[in-house]
């Protein structure tokens, strides 16, 4: 594995040069001071360059090109990010373009996952605008012959505070160039309280391309002479090619094949017809019996589990026992779950013989650059993957198997190949949301408060399983995580989900604490107020509360009220929801859903409550009715026609509340949103009937079975 | 078997000599190169390949070009008119009614099937009618709000 992420100085200056310019600013020896700097640490950051130039350039012509390896899915971080930037360097957000996801341009990132864009890249960014802004200052005192102290910076100019006439523009300073100089200290960040252009909401800049059809998705780029390939696949994960004739589709005219050992491609100048003459290779294979399909895989995973890790613990669980009146144990189970974006994974390689291009629908642009060096015999610098828009990847588009494949075509053939995989090739491929098994052992005294929390989760992950209400005696235990599980567990890839690990943790939460209070004969919210302490956590509950108007009534009330609550990404999240629930059919429906959060400082109101919203009206759909159904390693489902996802007619109504905490940086917002859906939904269903499901999703059937257990 | 297949796209006139069993949606993303209309399922499922013939929402998936020779086809790309957006697509901009984009330009078109048919829909007429588009992202709220707002601007006119 070759590593992009090390860069030398010469390699950096050329990566600029790429960029256009490149003469170095006014600075004839090398400023040492850069190098002095302490390299970033950690997995997400050690490859980040600490160089500011890597960030961002100021054209001649006042306008700021902003460089970031995160990429734009949905979530809308080509807008926000620009915020992050224009706010520390005093510019306006329309003088800054945005360049994403392009690794011979942009900064090395680990990749857009993890809710990290605003929280952990931001800071960088910002960093970087505030030294640049150090560097011009220093600049402008030269050019303008006045004490920095006495300079002052508003929309990309710098003026002499005592007489404002006397003024520079960035671009004037720089023509364009990278800034050779750097500062000894870097000044701090703008004080969260300063802030102009974040906290504001500003329209989206992918608009206009998207409602025009002028976005590009990765399938949508045409090179000359471009072909489509298609490339066979196993009808079931394990499944071993034993032989196939490709004498029939050879017949077609204009279609290539590529064979290389299992790997059998078929390419023409017409995606159809590529796709025809694939129908018509003759493959057989051999396919496993492994007896293990959607129903069986609970005994599966639970016949050996992996090592255990103790997310957090205190007190002594015999002890919390010894001092409960009642103790409840229950199991709850939730299956695997895809991702099913509406953009398939496509790729569009080119090989001129030195360089190969990849536009790639992935969410990893460096990781995806870094495996396709290694993988097909090329240094880091002779690849290069650019990042379209993505049509979805809610954390699925990591792997990115297509790019591979249409760079080893590509290469192999010396022509543009584009790989654009069908939905069912999307679905067989997917890295499911692990399926996953929670036991809870938990216990209340005879006053109502909970003594013991015994809990233990099974391939979900850790996320969202540290205990944050106050119950003296609790352990939470965490078997395996959704990372590295997958050959060996699972009989086909799993892999981050939409805020991996916390749906499941907080659904089985959730359920758990409202038997919990149905016992002690509590108010669902009352109860979990009464085991808070946590500011942050009482805050959005008690918002949730307001905007719902809640009224506290034991559970099972009959109204169909469920409640949900959790940290996700740094942010807290309270749900509340109302649910009719058809006894007859078992079908529910939801009928409104409030969600409050507190995600520290807002970037952009408008963008963070759309998130809101996608997380609540997709988290419907592993709550009520996503379950990928299998056998034998060969996938059932395989298109929309019994993949069911939340439609225009599953529509509750949408409340959401964003607290305000001006105190605290910029934390999650991708994710958070989502977590409590299972759980208040399941709450809710419990509520509503008495009937608690321990399996998601809560399709008819299983609501149907629950009711009879009332 | 090559076929003289003529049409209208977006207003010009097109000729192609082309197998007349060939998807629609592969004729206009590769032979035409108009990418607006995406795959999204193959199978009519999705929406997001969604075109107009003859201002009618149909899935370019789930006809060939045979099938809609004579017709006037308009694309995502054909809807604004000199440079102006149609009320939709400005309305789908003002309410975010969207987020990564890919369902977009089928969601737009399918509403102005919508409206073209019933102009000034209840917010149920909606909902049932925009059911077989699929979005993943969740943006169906503002979807809805985008075309309440086109319809109450275009007042039953279709520009």
């Amino acid at each position: 594995m070759k590593s992009s992420s090390k860069m030398s100085r010469r390699e950096f200056l050329k990566r600029l040069g790429v960029l256009g310019g490149g003469v170095i600013i006014g600075f004839n020896t090398f400023d040492s001071r850069l190098w002095a700097r302490k390299p970033r640490a950690g997995f997400l950051g050690a490859g980040i360059p600490t160089d500011f130039n890597a960030f961002l350039r100021i054209g001649a012509n006042n306008r700021i090109a902003l460089y970031t390896g995160k990429i734009e899915m949905g979530q809308g971080v080509m807008t926000s990010i620009p915020q992050l930037l224009a706010e520390e360097l005093y510019v306006n957000i329309e003088a800054v373009d945005i360049i994403m996801g392009d690794t011979d341009l942009c900064p090395w990132d680990a990749g857009t996952f993890g809710s990290l864009s605003i929280r952990h890249f931001g800071v960088f960014l910002r960093e970087a605008a505030v030294e640049a802004r150090g560097v011009l200052l220093e600049l402008a005192a030269d050019r303008l012959n006045a004490p920095i102290g006495r300079l002052a910076t508003e929309n990309g100019f710098i003026f002499d505070s005592s007489s404002p006439t006397l003024r520079v523009s960035y671009g004037e300073l720089t023509q364009g160039n990278i800034i050779e100089k750097y500062l000894d200290d870097l000044p701090p960040l703008k004080p969260l309280s300063a802030f102009e252009i974040m906290g504001k909401s500003v329209p989206r800049r992918d608009a206009l391309e998207k409602v025009t059809g002028t976005a590009k998705f990765s399938g949508d780029i045409r090179l000359k002479g471009m072909l489509y390939a298609k490339i066979l696949r196993q009808p079931a994960h394990g499944a071993k090619l034993i032989k196939a004739d490709t004498a029939a589709a050879k017949k077609i005219d204009g279609l290539q094949i590529v064979e290389q050992g299992d790997f059998i491609a078929v390419l023409h100048k017409h995606p159809d017809v590529a796709q025809q003459g694939l129908a018509r290779i003759n493959a057989q294979f051999d396919r496993p019996k492994t007896g293990i399909n959607d129903r069986t895989i609970f005994d599966h995973l639970l016949k050996s589990t992996p090592t255990p890790e103790i997310a957090s613990q205190g007190g002594n669980l015999k002890t919390g026992e010894k001092k409960a009146a009642t103790v409840i144990e229950k199991t709850y189970y939730n299956s695997y779950v895809s991702h099913a974006p509406m953009e398939p994974h496509a790729a569009v390689a080119d090989f001129d013989g030195k360089k190969l291009t990849v536009w790639a629908s992935t969410q990893t642009p460096f990781r995806v650059k870094d495996m396709i060096a290694g993988q097909l015999d090329l240094s880091a610098d002779q690849v290069r993957v650019i990042t379209p828009y993505l049509g979805g990847a809610f954390g699925g588009k990591s792997a990115s198997q297509q790019a591979l494949e249409a760079a080893r075509l590509a290469k192999r053939l010396r022509k543009p190949v584009q790989v654009a995989w069908s939905r069912a090739e999307e679905f067989f491929f997917d890295t499911f949301r692990p399926a996953a098994i929670v036991k809870i052992k938990s216990g209340i005294d005879s006053a109502g408060k909970m003594t013991l929390w015994d809990y233990n989760v099974y391939y979900a992950g850790m996320r969202g399983s540290k205990q944050f209400y106050e119950i003296p005696h609790h352990k939470e235990v965490v078997h395996g995580r959704w990372r590295g599980l997958s050959g060996r567990y699972h009989p086909f890839a799993v892999g981050p989900w939409r805020a991996p690990a916390n749906n499941t943790n907080t659904y089985a939460r959730d359920m758990q604490l409202n038997l919990m209070a149905a016992k002690a004969g509590a108010d669902p919210l009352q109860f979990r107020l009464a085991h808070l302490k946590d500011r942050r956590m009482l805050n959005v509950l008690r918002a949730a509360a307001e905007k719902f108007g809640w009224q506290p009534i034991k559970t099972p009330s009959g109204r169909g009220y469920g409640i949900a609550c959790g940290i996700d990404a740094g942010t807290y999240v309270a749900f509340m929801a109302e649910v009719e629930v058809d006894k007859g059919s078992g079908s529910v429906d939801v009928k409104r859903v409030v969600c409050a959060q507190d995600m520290g400082v807002v970037v952009n109101p408008e963008g963070a409550a759309t998130q809101m919203e996608g997380c609540i009206t997709m988290g419907l759909g592993y709550a009520l009715a996503e379950e990928v159904r299998f056998s034998d390693g060969e996938l059932l489902d395989l298109n929309f026609d019994t993949y069911s996802i939340p439609t225009f007619s599953w529509l509750p109504k949408i409340e959401t509340v964003i607290l305000e905490n001006p105190n605290l940086a910029p934390q999650g917002g991708g994710e958070p949103a989502i977590i409590g859906m299972g759980g208040v939904v399941a709450t809710a269903i419990y509520d509503a009937v008495g009937a608690a499901v321990f399996q998601l999703p809560m399709t008819p059937e299983r609501v149907k079975a629950a009711l009879r257990q009332v | 078997m090559l076929e003289t297949i003529r049409f209208k796209l977006n207003g010009r006139p097109v000729r192609l000599e082309v197998n007349g069993e060939r998807t629609l949606l592969w004729v206009l993303r590769t032979d035409l190169g108009v990418t607006g209309p995406k795959y999204g399922c193959g199978e009519g499922l999705c929406g997001a390949c969604t075109v107009l013939a003859d201002n009618e929402a149909v899935l370019s998936c789930q006809i060939t070009i045979k099938d809609i020779a004579g017709s006037e086809i308009t694309t995502i790309e054909g809807l604004a008119q000199n440079g102006k957006l149609h009320p939709l697509q400005q309305a789908f901009v003002e309410h975010a009614g969207f987020q990564c984009g890919y369902c977009t330009p089928g969601m737009i078109l399918k509403a102005y099937s919508l409206l073209a048919d019933n102009p000034t829909p209840s917010r149920q007429d909606i909902i049932d009618g925009m059911d077989e588009n699929l979005c993943r992202c969740g943006a169906h709220t503002r979807i809805v709000a985008a075309i309440e707002t086109a319809s109450r601007r275009m007042k039953g006119g279709m520009k």
